[in-house]
């Protein structure tokens, strides 16, 4: 078999600190990079693109920007659809004022004004926990989504009080607006994606990580190791904004192109973000994917089998389909309640012995 | 164990170790959660290289003075002074950066994390790398995590916990998890360790095993070391000095020998007559 530590040793704790320490692990993370980069560019298609991997890759980074703050610190928050609107205004507002910057630093400044954000709503963790904190969030939640839909300087005195994305461009390629290329926006989404996995498996491998989930098991042993709480809840804070914020700015200037706050970022965007970490695994960037995936995935194929392989009408495919995803979610739930990122580990640990128990 | 004392240098044990100047003293400490007093006016030093213990029966206020030690409480009287210095009222993070190091008596292991985790967490004031370096990670940071590696290594050589490395706390027996609590303090290489009834809930094998630890610790590295026990067998035997505390009070201070010859130790322990 390919997939065994057997013989696999490592002789340097680099080696062993690795992210995928087992060889076809590796090989196996390598092949989806380059498939992803050298392959899928010169295939995608608009509906494959704007249904499938678009949405999946900007939800991945959502995602992976909550899991640190919940799943890793512990610090439960429903504010994810304001930072995501956040991140969105604030690339708006950059990409009008400075049209001619590269849009890539545009996202990038936008996951930092998030960054901020957040750590000023980050502030109440010090003093409140669990499912209080979370109320905290909401009100962040309601308080950013009325203050975006109020104030006309932050959609531009638009008359329609939407945003709308312009064209841009990052080294000459047009990434967004509407007549952007959908394999130039997917590339786009795909650099951010591996860019901040990358990031924050680095950062929850460290020390940093450590102490996040020193926080998250138990406070009080944090605190006499040396971890000063107040400092790491607010990093957890603003690197998951950070990311939470980089998410938004996609999801508008890259994937809609068009943003009516309320509907798009409201506390629907803060469960689903919620949901994707809870069913993908908390604690685990490859959670994050996977629940990103499950999430965006599933209903586009249940569309396409329901409406497309077994002829329903759409209304109906619509309503089964929410039912069928509802269910899974349950059964997912009861079945494996720390995630699909805990049956993948699961599954690894029967493989590394298989097909001999023992 | 007949001390011979030289107040200003430390001392000789009757096995002949050298004890050092002193590291921490309690000076007057007194503790009150609104009407009750948890501690009254309570001295006493700890000295560099030495086993100290404090005893007493239950609700004595031993857990308190340890907190109060690492910054959990802030006595209302008193002042603790630390390495020559007096010590301002600090946060436990702010202690723990002073060399003072401790475990819990029901057992505080962050459980989702590894054993090497948990351990390699003990290391947090070791590790200087910023928030940007660890997400490069490439670097300084890995090789900062790597140098930290080599020393929790040892102490995971040191403890004999080898095998469950890779293990996350969750699973691990009792016993275990006492050791790995105890691993996690050492990696932070504390210049005073504390520990809160490390062999509560032991049996007697677990219990020789954590007493070999403990005087390996002190012998081999030198560490300071203060002790919450209620196995008596193992407090005479382990302790250089005892401190012995009653309904908050301090009843008795001294070599073993002379704490189980004072009268009002006995008296606390196997209880009085009152008139």
């Amino acid at each position: 078999m390919l997939y065994r530590e057997a013989g696999d040793f490592k002789t340097s704790y680099v080696a062993d600190g690795q992210t995928f320490p087992i060889w076809f692990d590796r090989m196996r993370y390598y092949a989806v990079l380059a498939i992803a980069f050298g392959v899928i560019p010169f295939f995608v298609n608009d509906y494959y693109a704007n249904a499938v991997l678009l949405p999946f890759l900007i939800y991945s980074i959502a995602a992976i920007g909550l899991n640190i703050l919940v799943g890793y610190c512990g610090q439960v928050s429903l504010g994810t659809g304001a930072f995501m609107a956040v991140g969105a205004y604030a690339v708006y507002k950059l990409m009008t004022a400075f049209p001619e910057v590269n849009l890539f630093f545009h996202v990038l400044l936008a996951g930092g004004i998030t960054a901020f954000v957040g750590v000023m709503f980050g502030l109440p963790s010090l003093r409140i926990k669990g499912f209080y904190l979370a109320v905290a969030t909401l009100a962040a939640q309601f308080f950013l989504v009325w203050l975006f839909n109020r104030v006309p300087w932050f959609y531009n005195y638009s008359a329609s009080g939407q945003i709308s994305a312009p064209d841009r461009t990052v080294f000459g390629m047009l990434v967004s607006g509407p007549n952007a290329e959908a394999w130039a926006k997917y590339m786009f989404c795909l650099v951010f994606t591996v860019g901040v996995a990358f990031l924050a498996r680095n950062l929850t491998r460290g020390m940093q990580g450590r102490q996040w989930m020193a926080i998250r098991d138990m406070d009080i042993a944090a605190e006499i190791i040396g971890v000063n709480p107040l400092r790491a809840k607010l990093m957890a804070f603003a690197v998951s904004s950070f990311f939470i914020g980089i998410a938004g700015a996609l999801f508008f200037a890259v994937y809609l192109g068009a943003v009516e706050v309320g509907e798009v970022f409201g506390i629907n965007k803060s469960f689903l973000v919620l949901f994707m970490i809870i069913i993908g695994g908390l604690g685990s960037i490859f959670g994050s994917f996977a629940g990103a995936a499950f999430l965006v995935l599933l209903p586009v194929l249940l569309k396409n089998v329901l409406v497309g392989g077994l002829g329903w009408p759409t209304d109906l495919a619509a309503h089964v389909e929410f039912m069928i995803v509802g269910l899974l979610i349950i059964v997912f739930l009861i079945a494996e309640p720390h995630g699909l990122a805990q049956l993948w580990r699961v599954a690894k640990e029967k493989l590394r012995l298989w097909p001999f128990p023992h | 164990m007949n001390a011979q004392m030289h107040p200003q240098d430390g001392y000789t044990t009757a096995d002949g170790r050298n004890i050092g100047p002193v590291l921490m003293e309690m000076r007057n400490i007194t503790l009150r959660f609104g009407g009750v007093k948890a501690i009254t006016d309570i001295s006493f030093d700890i000295r560099e290289g030495e086993i100290r213990a404090i005893i007493g029966p239950n609700g004595a206020g031993k857990s308190s003075m340890l907190n109060v030690i690492s910054g959990f409480y802030v006595p209302q009287d008193g002042e603790v002074w630390y390495k020559g210095q007096k010590r301002p009222p600090m946060k436990p993070f702010q202690v723990a950066r002073l060399g003072i190091a401790r475990t819990f008596q029901n057992i505080a292991l962050f459980e989702g994390m590894t054993v090497l985790d948990n351990v390699m967490t003990g290391r947090l004031n070791h590790m200087k790398s910023g928030l940007i370096a660890q997400a490069i990670w490439k670097g300084r940071a890995e090789a900062e995590e790597v140098a930290n590696r080599e020393v929790v290594e040892k102490v995971i050589d040191f403890l004999e916990i080898q095998a469950i490395r890779k293990t996350p706390v969750a699973r691990l027996p009792y016993g275990l998890k006492k050791r790995v609590e105890l691993a996690r303090a050492l990696a932070a290489e504390p210049s005073l360790l504390l520990l809160d009834e490390p062999m509560a809930g032991m049996n007697v094998e677990e219990k020789e095993d954590m007493s070999r630890f403990i005087l390996d610790v002190n012998d081999e590295f030198g560490t300071t070391i203060c002790l919450i026990e209620h196995d008596m067998g193992v407090v005479m035997d382990l302790s250089d000095r005892v401190v012995v505390m009653d309904y908050g009070k301090k009843i008795g201070d001294g070599t073993p020998d002379e704490v189980r010859s004072n009268q009002a130790v006995i008296d606390a322990y196997l209880g009085v007559a009152h008139d």
